[in-house]
């Protein structure tokens, strides 16, 4: 007994130890591929925050699913701040009272720092003459994107669709289902994830075209060469917001609030904004969203809000059990 | 030195003890906290969810997969075992290495290098894909997925077991007159066979949880190929806790049926033997069949 609890106090001593190089730890928890955004921004914050205060601050990161990451918070994983990429993530954390209701109002642009688009990215020359939604949903073309159900990525494809239908003359919820029907009919795989559907497009070489975030065409670039592939912008398609919020009851627990908020404000400042822009994401402020108009150039798009009042609601109708989706495969 | 004999560990009381302890911090804690979960829902529920079409199907995927995996490890283990034990053949003990790799790599990694494999513009993929059969993303592609993963489990049991049998046994069923084909039915499968069925039914249960593989070379639609662990995936994709536990239930439960089917399996074999005809009489008749 006084053993184990001399080399547990021992333990606690170095952690302690650890911890008290820097005036306060913030740990974000984040999704997955947003692992270079904050690899560059985390010692740009630092220095700020070094700067501004004298406080040394030390920056931890968990990444992993964006669900998968929100239970972990709502399980008891200390994060003070969670960037994600789907709301209806958040919104979890809110109904679990971790997050305030209304933090889409704390911070600007619907807490949304920066923003993608879904876009498709076809074989060079375009061989297919893939311009717009109906022209995947035709015979003899073959959509890769990763599974609608279980994938922000593969949701946000599927609503895409969706909203383009709706948006048709006479385009209603049923038409809207049907074409999404003809749509999923041309996908010969659901990918686990949206690497994997760029790996199975790519490299192996399957499909005629691949639909996936603005952001992941880059990656694309740097990963396999400029020349292997085309980026298509369709007439309407998502605009992708990644939320961010407080963990209100961790940063009033740990007395982190401060620094937790000024991590997340100064991701709207001309730094962060600029970092987001070089990882290939859409900033918000519209000065450098023309500084990096070829990286961006126009396009339209809606937000989930506007087309399907809300991610909660639009999760409710199409991806749950019964829902759009499993409705489409049902009636086969 | 010490003259009283000694058990290696300590006091039976002690052991069993800390057995139980063990067993049930590791298993019972967590399968029992799951079942009580799943008992929030009521029986009828928890059938609903397991009994409706998208379930069943990837039950069916799941499980027949499984058993494919397991009886195509069974064979050609087996086969391996042999060889890895009986042979000396330069590179063996690298041989010998080589079946435990599937255990080391992780399991998407595997998934991952099976898919690109076996791609319409894989190394193996674009032999076979010609011949009009595909294995990437179809339920094919779960069946090799289950077998690379689950290889070492038949292999390493049998080779302690073939260790065992000595040759002179084998010369012994020669010399009383018996066919190659005759010692093994009658000699060594027997004796291997509790090791075997033990082999196929631990390959079997780890392909029935596989899931890190088998999503990125399984195609993943929904009646096809769709297995039963990525549903509770997605489930749990929905903040579906209880539907999820509800399939995980169901799924332990049929996959208890089925080990506890391959233990009678065992126990029949086990004692099968012990009244029949002796091995001369069995020898001399199929001598005279020739």
């Amino acid at each position: 007994m006084s053993r184990l609890s001399r080399s547990l106090s021992a333990l606690m001593l170095s952690l302690v130890a650890g911890a008290a190089l820097a005036d306060a730890t913030l740990l974000n928890a984040s999704y997955d591929v947003a692992r270079d955004v904050y690899k560059d921004y985390n010692p740009m914050f630092q220095k700020y925050w070094k700067q501004k205060t004298g406080e040394n601050l030390e920056l931890k990161q968990s990444h992993g699913g964006s669900t998968k990451q929100v239970r972990a918070v709502a399980d008891g994983l200390e994060a003070d701040v969670v960037t994600m990429n789907q709301a209806n993530d958040i919104e979890f954390l809110a109904d679990k009272g971790l997050v305030a209701k209304d933090w889409t109002k704390k911070f600007p642009n619907n807490a949304s720092p920066y923003t993608s688009a879904m876009v498709f990215i076809v074989r060079k020359g375009n061989p297919k003459a893939i311009k717009d939604w109906p022209d995947i949903a035709g015979p003899g073309v073959q959509m890769i994107i990763p599974h609608p159900k279980n994938t922000g990525n593969g949701r946000n494809t599927y609503l895409s669709a969706w909203a383009w239908a709706l948006k048709q003359p006479g385009g209603s919820d049923k038409t809207a289902q049907e074409f999404l029907g003809k749509l999923l009919k041309n996908a010969p795989l659901f990918a686990a994830g949206g690497r994997d559907a760029t790996t199975t497009f790519m490299q192996r070489k399957m499909g005629d075209v691949l639909i996936t975030f603005e952001s992941e065409a880059e990656m694309i670039a740097k990963e396999f060469g400029k020349g292997e592939f085309e980026v298509v912008y369709p007439s309407l398609t998502m605009q992708t917001e990644f939320p961010v919020a407080l963990v209100e009851k961790v940063v009033d627990k740990k007395g982190t609030r401060k620094q937790a908020q000024a991590y997340l404000d100064y991701l709207w400042s001309k730094e962060g904004q600029e970092n987001a822009a070089q990882n290939y994401l859409r900033p918000r402020d519209p000065e450098l969203l023309k500084k990096y108009a070829t990286l961006f150039p126009a396009v339209r798009t809606f937000t989930v809000d506007e087309v399907f009042g809300g991610a909660n609601k639009a999760f409710a109708t199409h991806f749950k059990d019964g829902g759009s989706f499993d409705q489409i495969y049902g009636s086969k | 030195m010490v003259s009283k004999s000694q058990r290696v560990l300590p006091g039976f009381g002690l052991a069993l003890g800390y057995t139980l302890v063990y067993l049930s911090l590791l298993i019972l804690l967590p399968l029992g906290g799951m079942i009580l979960r799943t008992a929030e829902l009521g029986f009828g529920q928890v059938m609903d969810i397991a009994l409706s079409e998208r379930s069943l199907a990837a039950f069916r995927v799941t499980f027949g997969a499984s058993l494919l995996a397991a009886m195509i490890n069974a064979f050609f283990g087996l086969i391996v075992a042999w060889v890895l034990v009986r042979y000396p053949f330069p590179g063996k003990r690298f041989v010998d290495a080589l079946v435990d790799l599937p255990f080391a790599l992780p399991t998407a990694v595997a998934g991952i290098t099976l898919a690109t494999l076996y791609a319409g513009n894989g190394w193996l993929g674009r032999y076979i894909e010609p011949l009009g059969f595909k294995v990437a993303y179809t339920p094919w592609g779960i069946v090799v997925a289950l077998t690379f993963i689950t290889l070492p489990f038949v292999v390493r049991t049998l080779q302690p077991v073939i260790e065992d049998i000595e040759i002179e046994v084998e010369e012994a069923a020669a010399s009383l007159g018996a066919s190659r084909w005759l010692t093994f039915r009658r000699i060594i499968f027997p004796a291997i066979s509790p090791a075997l069925l033990t082999g196929f039914a631990l390959a079997f249960a780890r392909a029935v949880g596989e899931y890190g593989s088998v999503i990125f070379i399984a195609g993943n639609l929904p009646l096809i190929s769709e297995i039963t662990p990525l549903l509770i995936i997605s489930k749990l994709e929905q903040y579906d806790v209880l539907g999820a536990t509800s399939l995980a239930v169901v799924m332990l439960a049929l996959s208890f049926v089925l080990l506890l089917c391959v233990n009678v399996l065992q126990w029949w074999t086990a004692n099968r033997h012990k009244n029949t005809e002796p091995l001369e009489v069995a020898a001399g008749r199929a001598g005279g069949a020739q």
